[in-house]
């Protein structure tokens, strides 16, 4: 029997993670250089084209040590965006060890400090490893000195590499299964195993990816999921390797998969344990927690009928993204929908692409909010995440929004068009830090609705694309609230209220109209478009209508040509959502919140 | 609902030209040696749709170039649809000529023939425009032409025309097109269509139009050159019932045109022309040498062919509805009873207005008709 060895690899985005995921599975000889293709682990369209992991994925590498020794390592892959710190944390509660990726020409990130943080909670051994030594700009000097000062590891301990070139593959193996305790835990106490993953599959349901801590795991098996205690009976377990290879047992210190006919998919949950009816294990593992979101939008079908196909597609992909909460939700607008909360706005952008491209739904989402507090002059409390429940002014006694405190590291040149940045964005108490000479790292605390939008994009670029940024929620501070609200051609439109500081009000308004001026094509009649707060009108923009719109000829007998290219624009308008008399591409509801890049 | 009071239209397509003008998009060719094929063929249409359609109280010979055949051709395409067809008393019979075709004696023919209402292809009363669209005739021509309809005993006159182009850069298009108008209304037509330029299908002004190298006018100039011509013509009396045309009177209304829009039946012969009935429309090839050789062998050269759904019908009654001043039922517009907001709009917004039961664009509204049937 193999040894066992679990790792992940953490590093800031860009620092050449799944270059090295790669390098390690073509090490292990699981693919073949003809079936080889880049990122190898991040399987979905989405993932390829924005670099980036929203997945956990694993795959268990086989090793033969210098010693001569045969091992299995589970390499764990993790995402790598703030948005899904959950599944982060539970993929990093099923390794013993992480390698620390740092990039040997940009030194230590925002994100690589937070990652390391996340692994020490977890009690996690960690390996620094220098990646891309063979750049000209690599200074290993400086990724070291920077490995002592800003992450307090010793630089002795790490190693340098090259995940593109293929250099120092080998030692670095070795350090896996040489620095890396084997997993505890045994074989013979009763099943306690964590669900790190799940995904569907067409043909055999739910397949579950999980690290088993004790027991063994067998075909056969009748198995309960604590949390709800679902029981269902294993058809099938095994390892990934790239592709599915099954097993006849899981032992203790695993990672693999478990197929047991789980068709009702809110049954998994990750973060969950997995143990067996009979000999159930006394408690759950640690760490379970129920996913809180902090952005929420709703999402309509642009065709009222599509509703059931809507629900089904989200009920599918709630299975593979366990951080997604939805309640049903219904709009004046927009009709019968989902309330979904989200990690986060690139979390709610995937989940908005993935279903229109993997699902095929036609969808409208409204205008993202947080989730807000507010003390009623009857004492009691109300939390709104939907501006549709904002209370009525007259009985509102305090209000408060989250906010975070929110770390930026960024070259020392860029400081002021930062500032600017963020104290429009109402930052406050704002601290520097310098970490290493000609590097500023910035914490301050910031009202969560204003950095949701679009912050991280703006940031980006008022930085070049040198800026990092990572966040935590700090809490509620009070605030002084207003609900916005939209009126096209004198009609409010629900879905694209918002809530918004008072101060923010007048600029937001004037925002929206702009941005709904240029999203909402001409039509026959003007279209005046209005914010409002409460009656009152603070900001409009207008579109004009057509003046001509007409062909002059029909041609002769030749109506069906004429009436053809009308049932194309037909089908071209049900993609789009008719307010009142006004046509609405799907487009505006989001847009309408991200500022223009001047 | 399809109009059964009244009855059917015979459409003839003469697909030839001397040449081809750089906008035209219907089905015609330069090959006159083909003539007496295209006639051999039409007559044999003619014989197997023989009986099909009952009455007729139009006839319309339309192109193409109707006016380059000969005067033998003349009388063979009507006296096969003499033999073939029967035509109401009081028909509508109308032929489209080309002004540097016809002199007073051709004139007298098409009188003889039967043809009591000419379709005249002026399009412009300016030589440099006459140029640009790539026109045989003079503005000359025509007004020699003109002098003589009248007196030589055709009651019934329309003109072609064409605006909103530019031409000459150094001339307002609107001037020459003022003119044009000043200059035609002097010969009291009964029937004016005034065709707004348009780009289509797979002709030379398409692919200039594709490169950048010609636009339409401005949106407001054509809005303006639109309302215009729309006024004008009413103050001198004319009544604008669709889009592009004009009649003097409502005896002066186009019946032949009157039944593609509101779904009374109507044969047509010769290439590409369609055919409508019951519900089905159908059509000829384009190409006049498969059209020549289909009925050569004795079939139909019916190319394509739709039995329309109900839903197809309605969104066809509601568009060419909305492109004349008869308007449309209001019900095709309000599936359930009580107020449609939209039609609300419209009507506020003066873009359509009531006519007893019916709703009918305004003027401002066949400004918009591309859009219109989408709201509904």
């Amino acid at each position: 029997m193999p040894s066992i060895r679990n790792f992940s690899i953490i590093a800031h985005i860009d620092h050449g993670k799944s270059t090295l995921a790669d390098r390690l599975i073509q090490y292990a000889g699981l693919v073949s250089d003809r079936q080889f293709r880049d990122q190898m682990l991040d399987t979905m369209d989405i993932e390829r084209e924005r670099g980036i992991t929203i997945k956990s994925q694993s795959v268990t590498l086989p090793y033969r040590s210098t010693a001569g020794e045969d091992y299995e390592l589970n390499l764990i892959d993790t995402p790598g965006h703030v948005d899904f710190s959950y599944e982060v944390s539970r993929a990093l509660a099923s390794c013993e060890g992480v390698l620390l990726l740092v990039d040997a020409s940009q030194g230590v990130e925002a994100q690589t400090v937070a990652n390391l943080y996340a692994a020490m909670e977890h009690d996690l051994t960690i390996i620094p490893v220098i990646n891309k030594i063979d750049l000209p700009s690599a200074d290993i000097e400086l990724a070291k000195e920077q490995i002592e000062t800003e992450l307090g590891l010793n630089s002795d301990d790490a190693l340098l590499c090259s995940a593109k070139e293929g250099i120092g593959i080998q030692e670095l193996l070795e350090a896996i299964v040489e620095r890396i305790p084997p997993p505890k835990g045994s074989s013979d106490l009763p099943l306690s195993a964590l669900i790190f993953d799940a995904h569907y599959d067409a043909f055999r349901g739910t397949i579950v990816s999980c690290r088993i801590f004790d027991g063994t795991l067998r075909p056969g098996d009748v198995i309960r999921l604590m949390y709800n205690d679902a029981t269902y009976k294993v058809e099938e377990i095994g390892l990934f390797r790239i592709v599915r290879e099954p097993r006849k047992e899981l032992v203790a210190g695993s990672v693999g998969y478990l197929i047991a006919g789980i068709k009702t998919i809110g049954d998994v949950r990750v973060g969950d344990t997995v143990t067996l009816d009979e000999h159930p294990a006394p408690s759950p593992l640690p760490g379970f927690k129920e996913v809180k979101p902090v952005v929420f939008s709703s999402i309509y079908p642009i065709s009222s009928d599509e509703y059931q196909s809507l629900s089904d597609a989200l009920e599918k992909y709630k299975l593979n993204d366990a951080s997604l909460v939805y309640q049903k939700d219904s709009s004046a607008a927009l009709g019968q929908g989902f309330r979904c909360g989200f990690l986060g706005l690139l979390h709610l952008e995937i989940v908005q692409e993935r279903l229109e491209r993997e699902f095929d739904q036609a969808i409208i989402m409204t205008v993202p909010s947080v989730l807000y507090d507010f003390t009623l002059k009857d004492g009691t409390t109300l939390m709104v995440d939907n501006p549709t429940y904002y209370p009525d002014v007259l009985e509102i006694e305090r209000c408060f929004e989250p906010f975070i405190k929110a770390s930026i590291l960024i070259p020392e040149r860029y400081m002021g068009a930062v500032m600017k940045l963020c104290m429009e964005r109402r930052g406050a108490e704002s601290k520097f830090h310098y970490p290493t000479p000609g590097r500023i790292e910035m914490t301050l605390e910031m009202p969560l609705a204003e950095v949701v939008f679009d912050f991280y994009d703006r940031l980006k670029t008022v930085t070049q694309g040198y800026g990092s940024f990572d966040y935590e929620l700090s809490g509620y501070r009070e605030s002084d609230l207003v609900k916005l609200d939209i009126l096209v051609n004198g009609e409010k439109v629900d879905a694209l209220s918002l809530i918004v500081h008072r101060l923010r009000a007048r600029e937001w308004g004037v925002q929206v109209c702009d941005r709904l001026k240029e999203e909402i094509p001409r039509h026959q009649f003007k279209i005046a478009i209005q914010g409002a707060i409460g009656g009152k009108i603070i900001s409009r923009s207008t579109i004009s209508p057509f003046r001509k719109d007409v062909t002059a000829k029909c041609y002769g007998g030749d109506i069906t040509r004429k009436r053809k290219l009308l049932e194309k624009q037909k089908k071209g308008k049900a993609r789009m959502k008719v307010v009142g008399m006004v046509t609405i591409p799907q487009t505006a509801f989001v847009a309408v919140l991200k500022t223009k890049n001047e | 609902m399809s109009d059964s009071r009244q009855l059917p239209g015979l459409y003839v397509h003469v697909p030839f030209c001397l040449s081809k003008c750089p906008y035209c998009d219907f089905t015609s060719i330069t090959a006159p040696e083909l003539i007496p094929a295209w006639l051999g063929a039409l007559e044999k249409e003619c014989r197997l749709r023989s009986g099909t359609f009952g009455l007729f109280d139009s006839l319309y010979v339309g192109g193409g170039t109707p006016s380059i055949l000969q005067d033998r051709h003349l009388d063979r395409l009507v006296t096969a649809l003499h033999r073939y067809f029967q035509f109401e008393d009081r028909s509508e019979v109308t032929i489209e000529v080309n002004p540097d075709d016809v002199c007073e004696n051709r004139l007298e023919l098409l009188l003889k023939l039967g043809f009591n209402r000419i379709s005249l292809g002026v399009q412009s009363m300016q030589e440099s425009e006459l140029h640009f669209l790539g026109r045989r005739h003079t503005a000359e021509q025509t007004l020699r032409l003109l002098d003589t309809v009248r007196s030589a005993g055709f009651d019934r006159m329309s003109l072609d025309l064409i605006y909103g182009f530019s031409a000459d850069p150094a001339v307002p298009h609107r001037i020459l097109w003022e003119k044009t108008l000043e200059r035609v209304l002097r010969f009291e037509p009964d029937h004016l269509s005034c065709y707004m330029m348009t780009f289509e299908g797979d002709t030379p002004f398409k692919r200039l139009f594709s490169e950048g190298k010609l636009a339409p006018p401005p949106e407001e100039e054509g809005e303006g050159l639109f309302l215009f011509t729309s006024e004008l013509l009413e103050e001198h009396g004319f009544l604008h019932y669709e889009i592009s045309n004009f009649a003097c009177s409502p005896d002066a209304v186009c019946r032949h045109n009157q039944k593609y829009w509101d779904h009374t039946p109507y044969l047509g012969l010769g290439p590409s022309a369609h055919s409508f009935r019951d519900g089905a429309r159908w059509w000829n090839t384009r190409s006049v040498p498969h059209y020549c050789e289909t009925l050569e062998r004795g079939s139909l050269p019916v190319e394509g062919f739709e039995n329309l759904t109900e839903e197809q019908l309605q969104l066809e009654r509601l568009f060419l509805g909305l492109r004349t001043r008869r308007g449309v039922d209001e019900s095709l517009l309000v599936q359930r009873p009580g107020a449609s907001p939209v039609l609300l709009k419209l009507l506020a917004s003066g873009i359509v207005e009531r006519r007893g039961s019916r709703i009918a664009p305004t003027r401002k509204g066949f400004l918009l008709a591309d859009g219109l049937p989408l709201l509904f």
